[in-house]
C-alpha cells in the first residue's frame, strides 16, 4: 500500500519493491519491501529498488524481507529470484510462512531424514534425496523457530 | 410378465442407485469447483516460469542445454493421466484410446517407448495390453499437490536427462467446460517450442551463468508442464464424472417410469382377474 501511495502523491517509485512469491500451489506472498535478502546458490544477495535485471536459482533457506524496520521470513525450498528494477517475483517449489510452517512435521521429516542418511550411505541417489529433505526440515525449524 | 413383487423390488433398487448417483454427482460438481481453482491458483506460476525459460532460451544468448535440442529419437516415454476410480464416463477409455493409437502407429516393437501412468486404470490397461511401464503412481488426492507428482515428474525427466529416453510425451484430458473436455497430446520435452513471441522478453544479468541456471531451471519447468497436465486432468475428470452421474440419474428416473408403468398394468391386470373370478364363481352359483 505505501508503495502506491508514494507514486500517487509525488512519482517517487524507487521506494520499495513489489515481491510475489508464486509456487504450483498458489501465490505464497504478495506485498511490497524497502529490501529482500535472499541466499542465492552464487551467495548471498542483498536486493534493493532499482536492482537490474536478474535471475538467480535460490538454495533452500530463508528469504528475508525487510519493511519499515521490520523483518519478515519466508522458507523457501527449490526456486528461483527473477528480479526486475521494481519486482522481485520467486519462483519456488514450496514457500512458507512462520506462522504456516508444520513444525512437527518438519521435525519429523528432519528424523526420518537424518535415519535415512544413516542407513543410506552407499546408495547416491537416495542419499541425495534424503539430504535435500533434511536441508528443507531443518530450514523450516530454523526459521519457525528464530521468529 | 413378471410379477408384482420383483417389479416394486426393481423399482426399490433403481430408486437407491439413483440416489447414489445422484449424490455422486453433487460430490464430483464440488470437487470440479475446487479443481478449477487449483488450476487457476498454477497459473501465476507457469506464466512467470514460462516468462523467465522463454527469456533465457530466446535471447541470443548462446545458451545451451540438452534440453532443448532435439536429438535422434530411439525411444519415446509417455505419461498418462488417468483416474484411480471408473465411473467418469469415457475419461480413461479415450485418453488410453489414443495412447494405444499412437504406440501402435508410431512403434513396432515394445523397446521403442515406455509409459508412466497415473493412476489405477491407466496402470491396468498398460498391464492388461502389455505396454511397457517404468514407473506408476497411483493414489493421488483430488486436490493434488506439487509434492505428490514430483517424484514421477522429476523421474521421466531424469530418464530423458540420462538418455533412457528421448522424447516426453503427455496425453492427458483437457478441460473445456464442464461438459466438454479434449483429449490432448503434448511434447513435454525437449523444450523444443518455446513461444517466445508476444513476450516481453527482458534481458536479464545472470547468476552465476546461463548454462548454470538452465540446468536447475529446465527441469523445474518440465515438470511444472506435468503438473499444469494433472491440474487440467484433474479437473476434466471431476467434470466428466459429473456428467457421466448426472446422465445416470436420468436413465435411472426414466427406468422408474417404465417400471411404475408396468407395476400399475400388472396391479390392473391382477385386480381385473381376481374380479372376473369372483363374478365368474357367482355366476356358476346361479
Amino acid at each position: 500500500m505505501t508503495h502506491r501511495l508514494l507514486r500517487a502523491q509525488g512519482g517517487v517509485s524507487l521506494k520499495t519493491l513489489n515481491v510475489s512469491v508464486v509456487t504450483p500451489d498458489g501465490p505464497a506472498l504478495e506485498g511490497s519491501y524497502e529490501m529482500v535478502s535472499v541466499r542465492a546458490e552464487s551467495g548471498e544477495l542483498g536486493i534493493l529498488p532499482g536492482h537490474i535485471p536478474l535471475v538467480a536459482p535460490l538454495t533452500i533457506s530463508a528469504v528475508r524481507l525487510k519493511k519499515d524496520g521490520q523483518t519478515d521470513y519466508l522458507a523457501v525450498s527449490g526456486g528461483f529470484v527473477e528480479v526486475r528494477p521494481e519486482q522481485v517475483t520467486i519462483l519456488a517449489q514450496a514457500a512458507e510462512q512462520p506462522s504456516e510452517i508444520d513444525v512437527d512435521r518438519a521435525k519429523r521429516a528432519k528424523e526420518r531424514a537424518e535415519q535415512r542418511l544413516n542407513l543410506a550411505k552407499s546408495e547416491d541417489i537416495d542419499h541425495r534425496r534424503a539430504e535435500l529433505a533434511l536441508q528443507r526440515a531443518v530450514n523450516r525449524i530454523d526459521i519457525s523457530e528464530n521468529r | 410378465m413378471a410379477s408384482l413383487r420383483d417389479i416394486k423390488n426393481r423399482i426399490n433398487s433403481t430408486k437407491s442407485t439413483q440416489k447414489i448417483t445422484s449424490a455422486m454427482e453433487m460430490v464430483s460438481a464440488s470437487k470440479l469447483n475446487k479443481a478449477e481453482q487449483n488450476a487457476k491458483k498454477f497459473v501465476p506460476y507457469m506464466e512467470k516460469i514460462q516468462e523467465v525459460v522463454a527469456s533465457i532460451a530466446g535471447g541470443n544468448t548462446g545458451a545451451d542445454h540438452p534440453m532443448l535440442q532435439s536429438r535422434p529419437v530411439k525411444k519415446t516415454g509417455y505419461i498418462v493421466i488417468t483416474s484411480d476410480r471408473g465411473l467418469a464416463g469415457p475419461y480413461n477409455s479415450n485418453v488410453l484410446r489414443a495412447l494405444y493409437q499412437k504406440v501402435q502407429k508410431e512403434h513396432s516393437s515394445k523397446d521403442e517407448y515406455t509409459v508412466l501412468p497415473i493412476g489405477k486404470i491407466g496402470r491396468e490397461f498398460c498391464k492388461k495390453n502389455g505396454l511397457p511401464i517404468v514407473k506408476d503412481v497411483t493414489g493421488l488426492p483430488d486436490q493434488p499437490d506439487f509434492a505428490e507428482i514430483k517424484e514421477i515428474a522429476s523421474y521421466a525427466v531424469k530418464l530423458f536427462a540420462d538418455g533412457e529416453i528421448d522424447e516426453l510425451h503427455i496425453f492427458y484430458n483437457h478441460f473445456i467446460s464442464a461438459i466438454s473436455q479434449e483429449v490432448t497430446q503434448k511434447k513435454v520435452l525437449p523444450l523444443t517450442d518455446i513461444d517466445t513471441e508476444g513476450k516481453n522478453l527482458t534481458s536479464y544479468e545472470y547468476e552465476p551463468e546461463e548454462e548454470e541456471i538452465l540446468k536447475t531451471l529446465l527441469p523445474q519447468y518440465a515438470e511444472s508442464i506435468v503438473y499444469g497436465a494433472l491440474l487440467d486432468g484433474k479437473a476434466s475428470e471431476h467434470a466428466s464424472r459429473m456428467t457421466a452421474m448426472r446422465s445416470a440419474t436420468d436413465n435411472a428416473g426414466e427406468l422408474i417410469d417404465d417400471l411404475t408403468l408396468s407395476y400399475n398394468r400388472a396391479r390392473q391386470a391382477a385386480i381385473t382377474q381376481e374380479i372376473s373370478e369372483i363374478s365368474a364363481g357367482a355366476a356358476a352359483l346361479e
